[in-house]
Formats: structure tokens, sequence, C-alpha cells
């Protein structure tokens, strides 16, 4: 996959950065790789680091929504982090609020969230 | 064999270059367009001279005849040079008229000279006239339109400095900060100034920004979506948005136009957002002394 | 239905072909491109690239496959961008420019949110006609 990099398990959770050639297809497959990952490590939480992207349509923003909501579904919280100011202008005015997703300044940030619980 | 006029207006301008500049801004001074006030003798008589090289390097490389068009690259280099000194006067606040007087001034030293030289050929005379005519003019036109563009860039400039001076997005605590929203929020402005604010939030980390709406006259049903969607906007690049502010009119109007602010943080006055922010972020207000 | 980029105001920079997924990347990075080699803000470049997206996606997916094509004004001050496909058409354009709409079973917030992104939107569709869309955004 060239659009992903590799995922990392940081701690407990799983770190994923997105690069900014991903493809639809790509991206449907890091959801499915990710779900089954969620379950294998018994992760608490994914930080999906989308600082790379300039562009988040409507396609990308509603597979983020639905990993939020499937990761969820599997005891781990998903973070987004990194949203460039651009993407997240360009979002709203999408109509994307991505409500049931978590947001973080940082890695940091969102790691001490996730030991916050 | 005659000279074409080509030829003529040629000979005029490479002849006699530096008279011409002279009398150029002898006409110009004369119609008072020179604007001294703006411009030194010396800068007055470059920008004559440079336009008058290029003009002749132009009329000997380029088609004089019907087939004159400012547009063809013969004339890139009076067309750079007409530019230029254009928006150096425009800067320096020439009006258009006087721009437009200050190219047409060079028909005059040029009629003055032809009209010596073709005492004897009407015909002739004619026809340089109407060549240097044509030629000046469409001078004149091009400058017009490289100052209703530069006149066009400056007031977008200026917009975009009024804007940034009354939206600034002030740090108000470590991590903590505030945008005081005053005036009405059309759609350019809303985008810009979301913009920039999330670029601070960037830049400062910021965890929490309180959006006062205490110098926002009236909330109507688009300045409540462009409050809403800023905040949204803020929580997904990970911070906190607490809109402070709201008075009981703008309250009343709100819920009478059915606007549900959903999860974002409202407060009455900057007060009790900011004592929420400091809390936040990990601080507390203490009393040491009685008033 | 006419050829895409052909007009009197304006220059034709490159054309893409819309035939598989990588498209709709290449596509929209293709106008992000020329956007910033003329010194288009990032939010713009962002906001309109992202509407290119859809409307890239929209005709891939829903369309068939087609082409789009860049362009550029007289002036240098918009860019404008053609997609046509070749697939059954919009029946209903209106309704499919409100939001929520869809045929896909995506969100349906693609088309409507492409023209909140762009400066001048037009789409040309008929059924079994296929589908234009001209969108322009100032540089």
């Amino acid at each position: 996959m060239s659009g992903v990099t590799s995922i990392h398990l940081v701690g407990n959770a799983l770190l994923v950065s997105i690069q900014d050639d991903v493809t639809d297809t790509e991206i449907v497959d890091l959801q499915d790789s990710l779900s089954h990952r969620i379950a294998e490590e018994s992760v608490r939480g994914v930080v999906l680091d989308i600082s790379a992207l300039e562009i988040v349509d409507t396609f990308v923003g509603r597979v983020i929504a639905q990993l939020a909501g499937i990761s969820r579904l599997l005891d781990a919280e998903t973070y987004v982090v990194g949203m460039r100011p651009a993407v997240a202008v360009t979002l709203v005015e999408l109509g994307m609020y991505l409500p049931e997703t978590r947001t973080a300044l940082s890695l940091t940030h969102a790691l001490s969230q996730l030991r916050r619980g | 064999m005659p000279q074409s006029a080509t030829a003529t207006v040629l000979n005029i301008l490479e002849s006699h270059f530096s008279l011409i500049v002279e009398e150029w801004l002898g006409t110009q001074v004369r119609e008072g367009v020179k604007r001294s006030d703006l411009f030194s003798d010396a800068e007055s008589r470059a920008q004559n001279a440079e336009l008058l090289k290029s003009f002749a390097k132009g009329v000997r490389n380029a088609a004089v005849d019907s087939d004159f068009n400012l547009e063809d690259a013969a004339w890139e280099d009076l067309r750079a040079v007409l530019a230029d000194v254009t928006k150096e006067r425009v800067n320096r606040g020439v009006t258009p008229t006087e721009m437009a007087t200050f190219v047409l001034a060079l028909k005059t030293p040029l009629f003055a000279r032809l009209e010596a030289m073709r005492e004897d050929d009407p015909a002739a005379l004619i026809r340089e006239v109407l060549l240097v005519t044509r030629l000046v003019d469409a001078f004149a036109i091009y400058t017009n339109e490289v100052f209703i563009a530069e006149r066009e860039q400056i007031i977008e400039r200026q917009r975009e400095e009024m804007l940034e001076l009354s939206t600034p997005v002030v740090e108000l605590w470590d991590r903590v900060l505030t945008l005081p929203l005053i005036g009405t929020l059309d759609s350019a402005r809303a985008q810009e100034v979301m913009e920039n604010l999330l670029q601070t939030i960037l830049e400062r980390q910021a965890e929490v920004v309180i959006v006062d709406i205490t110098g926002v006259g009236t909330v109507d049903t688009q300045v409540a979506q462009h409050l809403l969607r800023a905040a949204a906007a803020v929580r997904l690049m990970g911070a906190e948005c607490i809109i402070s502010g709201i008075s009981p009119m703008i309250a009343q109007t709100m819920v009478q136009l059915g606007i549900d602010v959903g999860t974002v943080s409202t407060r009455s006055s900057i007060r009790t957002a900011l004592a929420d922010a400091l809390k936040t972020v990990g601080y507390s207000i203490q009393k040491h002394r009685e008033a | 239905m006419a050829e895409t980029g052909q007009s009197d105001d304006t220059t034709l920079l490159m054309r893409v072909p819309l035939k598989g997924n990588r498209d709709v990347v290449a596509a929209r990075q293709a106008v992000a491109r020329e956007m910033k080699a003329r010194g288009a803000s990032s939010l713009r470049v962002t906001r309109f690239a992202t509407a290119v997206s859809e409307i890239a996606r929209n005709a891939i997916v829903h369309g068939g496959g087609g082409e789009m094509s860049v362009s550029i004004d007289r002036r240098k001050e918009y860019l404008v961008v053609e997609c046509r496909d070749t697939g059954r058409g919009i029946e209903d354009v209106e309704r499919a420019l409100t939001d929520g709409f869809t045929t896909g079973g995506g969100m349906g917030k693609g088309l409507g949110g492409a023209r909140r992104l762009s400066h001048d939107f037009r789409i040309v569709t008929a059924p079994g006609a296929g589908t234009l869309v001209r969108m322009s955004t100032r540089l």
C-alpha cells in the first residue's frame, strides 16, 4: 500500500499516518486492516494522523467516521490528529462535522486523553 | 522613394532621444500631470527615458501598421515598462486621468517634429501623425488597464489588513485563545477569520478557544451557522470552543429561530468562559486578598 | 455533447482521464498543483481540489468513467475544470444538489458541497446523455 504507512503499535494504541496520495481503495483497505488489528492487539485506541492530507473529501471523511464507530464497538477510541486548518474549514463547509470522532491537537494529546479514558 | 511612416518615427526617436524625453517632461509639467510632489525630476525623467527606449525598440521590431497589436511579443518590453511605471505612480497616489495624460503627452513633441519635417508633404504628415496617434493611444489604454488592476489589488490588500485588525486572535492565557467578533459576519470574512483562527490554534497548540460575540449586533440564522461551523472546525482541529457573550436578546432570538447549538459550549460572559477555559488547561483562580 | 475544455476565453492546460480509482487522486492532485503553481492560497487550493475530488469520483463511480480538463481563463484569474462522463445522467439535478440526496449509498453531500466550494458551478446533464460539470475557482 503506497498511500498508507505501516501501522505502529504505541503503548496501547495503534498509530497510522495517512499519506496524501491515498486512493479510495487503499483507505477502505486501511479501515479493514485496522479493524482486525484492533481486535488482534486488544488496543484501547487508534490515532489517525492526517497531517499529510491536503484534501479530505466526503468519501475519506465518511471512512474516518465509520472507523470511529467500528473501533468503539471493539472497545477502542479513534482520535484524528493533525488536521490542517484548510481541511477543517472545508470539511465543515461540506457539512461533515464528524461528531462521533474524537480529535486531538497532537499524538501526545491523543495519548494523554486515552490514558485519562 | 519616400520614407515609410514607421521609419520616420523611428528616426525621430533615435536621433532626438534626449530632447524628446525633455520635451515630453515639459508637456507633462504644462498639463499638470508630472506630480513633482510625488516624483522628483530625476525619477520622472528616468521613467520617460525607459518608456521611450522600449517604445523605440517596439517600433523597430513590431508591426505598426494595421496589424499593430500591443499584445504581440515584440511589445513585451514596452508593456513591462508601462506596467512598472503605472504601478509605481498608482502606488504613490497618481489619478487615472493624470496617468493617461502623462502617456498621451508624448504626442506633443513627436507631432511638433513631424510637422517641422513634413512641411512639404501633407500626405506623409497625416500618415505619420496617424501612426503616432494609434501607438500612443494604445499605450494610454494599456496603462489604464494596468491602473485599474493595480487599484483593485491595493483595495484587496487594504481590505485584508482591515480584516486582520478587526478580528485579531488574542492569546489570553497559555493555550487559551480568544476571538472577539465585532460587527457583522459575511461568508467571505467568516472563512478567512476561521482559517486564521485555526492556524493560530495550530501554532500556539491552543486547547481552548473563546469566541466572544458581545460585539456582534444581531444573530440571525446565517450568523449562527457561521458560529457553529467555526466551533465545529475548532473541534476538528482538536481544541475546544466556547461561545461567550450571549445576551438575553440573542438567546431569545436563537431559541425562536430554532437554532440548536448541539454540543457547543456557550456562556453568557467572557468571565465565566475564561474560568472554564482555565480549568480545562489545568489552572484555578484563587483570591488571596480582600479588595 | 461538446468536448471538454473548448472555449473562446480559456486556454486548455491538461486533460486527465477518469477511469479507475487512482484517477480521483490524480485529478485532485493535478488541480492542486496547477493552483499552487499560480500562487493560490492553501485555503483556496484545499477547497477547490476537494470539490474536484467529489466530482471526479462521481464521474468514475456513477458515470462509468470519462475525462477531466483543466483550463485557465484569459486573464489568468480563474482555473476552470470540466468533468465529463458518459453515464446515465442525473435525472433531478436540483434534488441531487441538495445535501443528503444519494443514489449510491453515500452520504450524499458531494455534489452540493462541491458547488459551495466552487466559484462558478454548472451541470449539464440528461437521462441517458451523460453528465458535464463545469466548475471554476479564483486563483
